[in-house]
């Protein structure tokens, strides 16, 4: 076989020892027959164009008939520079950015962001914020985990759940654009607070939907759970062993269905997760399967929560009560002189944290993500670093999908739960 | 020319339009029909702006395919390429020939047209296009023929997704050829003859064959789907996995002529079910259907229609609802279980035929009533024996990734490659 393609294509295209530019070719030579297209292995490239890619990973596989013998990821397609974009912004301005980097849980992001300044100031939240920012999360955590159990559906062919999960998903969005006015950029929070509280009538939205969601998902329950396709898909495919998740530094349900008993709101509770009432599902065999179980669950623990976090939401202000960080109100403004100096530092200057540093992870639905900020004083960050938990997951799939099918890559890669945005940054 | 040859000419003629018009619409059609059940299922509209209820849209569909730009890839082999798709087409086409699809019609006439001649035809005259004595042997001859259109199709686009589709294809027809016709064997037992006629008589005689020989219909039933690439067993073209498998690399109306291939294939396929073992046109309860009037061939044909049509249905059902199999897990439930059980069962047959034979029962309906009970019986312990462990299993990976680790260390001592770790 003529090993020389093998190694010229397994190059990520780089400069060479003189700095010159080396570029690999991907597209069809004019040559009928490909060099090495006779020989044992061979190169297939999935992505970043491909309907099983989840955005724009591209897998270089080196098969053996069917078999996987190597995996390379190659990633950096959606690359949007947020955190250097972020030295330049105001800590309130990160919030938009927050949205875009797992833009399928955005309400989330926008609460480890808040948190991780607030920590960095020193801010006691208001009763009635903690409770919303509970919500905010649990939803995301549902509708990123609908996403999930869709696209995943659909990459082991089953297309009917997708839609199903997708309808439940549209209600979530539709709760958050009345919430927010946008579906998806939300940009909810804000240092110390929230953007806007609830509007009238919200709760019973979201009430309707916490009393009817858990039908949908006994419907793909009864569609996945014991179907002998599905398990056989599913079982003993993609394995981590527990050792191995912890060693890869898995988070979230990735590092659960590993049987590693860690769950942020648990361990490191913020939000006052504590008080609430909820099982974290653990996994045994580290596989595909045991990943769609725990998200499964956990998609029925955070209704548990969002009904727990509805009743316990009381009539109050949203914001503290601090004009450092929270804008005066638009009448007050306007009348009173304290109130309008406020309001002219605010607009002008932004929040201003003390100098120092502060990491703040959150269990988002697909891992721990991680904010640290470090503050020289200004109201710029100097630095401002992101914990992204699917680039960090997405690091093992060449060590799970080693060995593996063709058809099995695209079912590990579904279960890893990534977002290319929050991959590349 | 003789006027007997001229009548049967022309009969045959028309019945070959007919066929051919009903087989290309009702294809257009199922389109329409699966976009509609689909959306059924998962709560939504499905088309429903061309024409009424959506009607025309696969008027729509073909006029646009036929107006888009070719396209060919440059590295393709061109004669083959464009060979492909007829390939995959014909034979899908020329399966309807074979298939009755109504009682006979009683047909006598005798006239004189000017230059033509005299054309005459008296007698019963068998609904179907080509009624030859090679039967289903013939069906299973055809419908190999179109893995060369799939396996040309992967293979002349010079793309490793339509390689892989193309591979994916030719092995799994193959294997599921095997255990179909391993399965259509009991059938012959019972009739002795493989005549589409002579299996639709048998079994308006005694009972439709799908009680009798249940084994043989839950393989033929299974075997059947993954002859013609529906899922659960649609590997060959598994979207998020090839794209689109043997068919990536094509576009407009050569796409279409595989698309329609796979729904013509659906037709056949559930024509062949029917035919086979629900009693194709017969009518159950009744012998009326055979007397040869116009209605009587209209109402067969109209209780043949529901039996492929709910077959059509079930197979639309199971696209939306399953799961994919794994390209080892379908070629083990193939070669594994599917091909053991149709050869058992042909043992079990023959042997109870003769033992039958044996004791003297030789009424056509006690056979076919104590092969009932046989049968359940068998279908009881194997469908309760599919369990997920038996059939599907799990996975090898463990065995796999022994054998990739070998691999990857002959790999490592292999120049080139660095950083790959």
């Amino acid at each position: 076989m003529s090993s020389r393609t093998v190694e010229m294509e397994l190059q990520t295209p780089t400069l060479d020892a003189e700095g010159r530019v080396r570029h690999v070719p991907l597209g069809v030579s004019d040559s009928a027959y490909e060099e090495g297209f006779g020989s044992e292995h061979m190169l297939v490239n999935i992505g970043p164009q491909h309907p099983a890619t989840h955005g724009v990973l591209r897998l270089v596989l080196e098969l053996e008939g069917e078999t996987v013998l190597r995996c390379i990821p190659h990633i950096g397609y959606l690359h949007s520079g947020f955190e250097k974009l972020g030295e330049y912004r105001q800590y309130n301005q990160l919030i938009p950015l927050t949205d875009r980097t797992d833009y399928l849980s955005p309400m989330a992001n926008n609460v480890g962001l808040a948190l991780a300044v607030e920590k960095l100031m020193g801010i006691e939240l208001t009763e009635r914020c903690k409770v919303l920012r509970v919500i905010a999360c649990e939803m995301s955590r549902i509708i990123s985990h609908l996403v999930w159990l869709g696209t995943t559906g659909i990459d082991l062919g089953a297309y009917t759940p997708f839609l199903w999960s997708f309808q439940e998903r549209e209600r979530i969005y539709n709760l958050q654009e009345a919430w927010t006015g946008a579906r998806l950029t939300t940009s909810l929070t804000r240092v110390g607070g929230l953007m806007a509280d609830i509007p009238e009538g919200w709760e019973d939205g979201l009430r309707e939907f916490c009393r009817t969601f858990p039908s949908t998902l006994d419907e793909v329950d009864t569609m996945f759970t014991r179907n002998a396709i599905w398990i056989g898909r599913t079982q003993d495919v993609g394995t981590m062993s527990r050792e191995d998740a912890i060693n890869y530094s898995l988070s979230g349900p990735m590092l659960r269905a590993s049987a590693v008993d860690y769950d942020v709101r648990k361990d490191r509770p913020y939000l006052d997760y504590e008080t609430y009432d909820f099982d974290v599902p653990v996994g045994e065999h580290g596989d595909i399967y045991d990943r769609y179980t725990v998200r499964m669950e956990e998609m029925r623990q955070s209704n548990r929560i969002l009904e727990q976090a509805l009743d316990r939401l009381r009539p109050g202000p949203i914001n503290v009560d601090d004009p450092r960080v929270i804008l005066p109100p638009k009448s007050r403004a306007m009348s009173d002189m304290e109130a309008m100096i406020y309001h002219f530092k605010q607009v002008m200057e932004g929040v201003k944290p003390p100098a120092g540093e502060a990491y703040m992870g959150i269990e988002n639905p697909k891992g721990e993500l991680g904010y640290y900020m470090v503050s020289d004083g200004s109201a710029k960050p100097v630095r401002w670093r992101i914990r992204p938990p699917s680039f960090i997951n997405i690091a093992a799939l060449p060590r799970m999908c080693e060995g593996a099918l063709l058809s099995d890559v695209i079912a590990i890669n579904a279960s890893v739960d990534i977002v290319m945005g929050e991959v590349d940054r | 020319m003789t006027p007997e040859l001229k009548g049967f000419l022309l009969v045959s003629i028309v019945k070959l339009l007919v066929v051919f018009t009903v087989v290309m619409v009702g294809v257009a059609l199922l389109t329409l029909l699966e976009r509609k059940v689909s959306a059924w299922m998962q709560n939504r509209r499905g088309p429903n702006r061309a024409g009424w209820a959506g009607l025309l849209q696969p008027a729509a569909d073909g006029l646009k395919n036929i107006l888009k730009e070719e396209t060919r890839p440059g590295a393709s082999s061109r004669v083959l390429f464009l060979a492909a798709p007829a390939m995959a087409f014909i034979p899908a086409l020329m399966l309807s020939a074979v298939i009755p699809f109504a009682a006979p019609l009683r047909l006598d006439f005798d006239f004189t047209l000017p230059l033509l001649g005299r054309f005459v035809h008296q007698g019963m005259m068998p609904m179907v296009v080509a009624d030859i004595p090679a039967g289903f042997l013939f069906v299973l001859a055809i419908s190999s023929m179109g893995i060369y259109g799939i396996a040309l199709a992967g293979w002349s686009s010079n793309s490793k997704y339509s390689l892989m589709g193309g591979l994916r294809a030719s092995a799994q027809m193959v294997s599921y050829e095997v255990a179909m016709g391993m399965s259509l064997i009991p059938v012959l037992l019972l009739t002795g003859d493989v005549s589409f006629s002579a299996v639709i008589r048998e079994q308006q005689q005694t009972l439709w064959f799908v009680l009798p020989l249940f084994v043989s219909f839950f393989v033929f039933a299974v075997a059947g789907l993954a002859e013609i690439n529906r899922l659960p067993f649609d590997l060959p073209e598994a979207e998020s996995e090839l794209t689109a498998g043997y068919h990536t690399e094509y576009s407009a109306m050569k796409f279409s002529m595989f698309f329609i291939a796979e729904y013509a294939n659906m037709v056949t396929i559930s024509a062949m079910m029917a035919t086979l073992f629900l009693g194709g046109w017969d009518i159950p309860f009744t012998t009326w259907d055979e007397s040869g009037t116009v209605l009587a061939v209209l109402v067969s044909h109209l209780f043949f229609f529901a039996k492929v049509f709910s077959w059509i249905f079930l197979i639309m059902w199971l696209r939306w609802t399953l799961p994919r199999f794994r390209y080892d897990q379908l070629m083990a439930l193939g070669w594994k279980f599917m091909l053991p059980v149709a050869l058992a069962y042909i043992m079990v047959i023959a042997l109870a035929l003769w033992g039958m034979g044996q004791l003297g029962w030789t009424a056509p309906g006690t056979r076919a009533w104590a092969l009932t009970a046989v049968s359940l019986i068998l279908g009881v312990i194997i469908l309760v024996g599919l369990d997920r462990g038996a059939i599907v299993g799990g996975s090898d990976l463990r065995r796999r990734r022994l054998a990739a680790a070998a691999a990857r260390t002959q790999l490592a001592g292999r120049p080139g490659a660095p950083g790959m770790d």
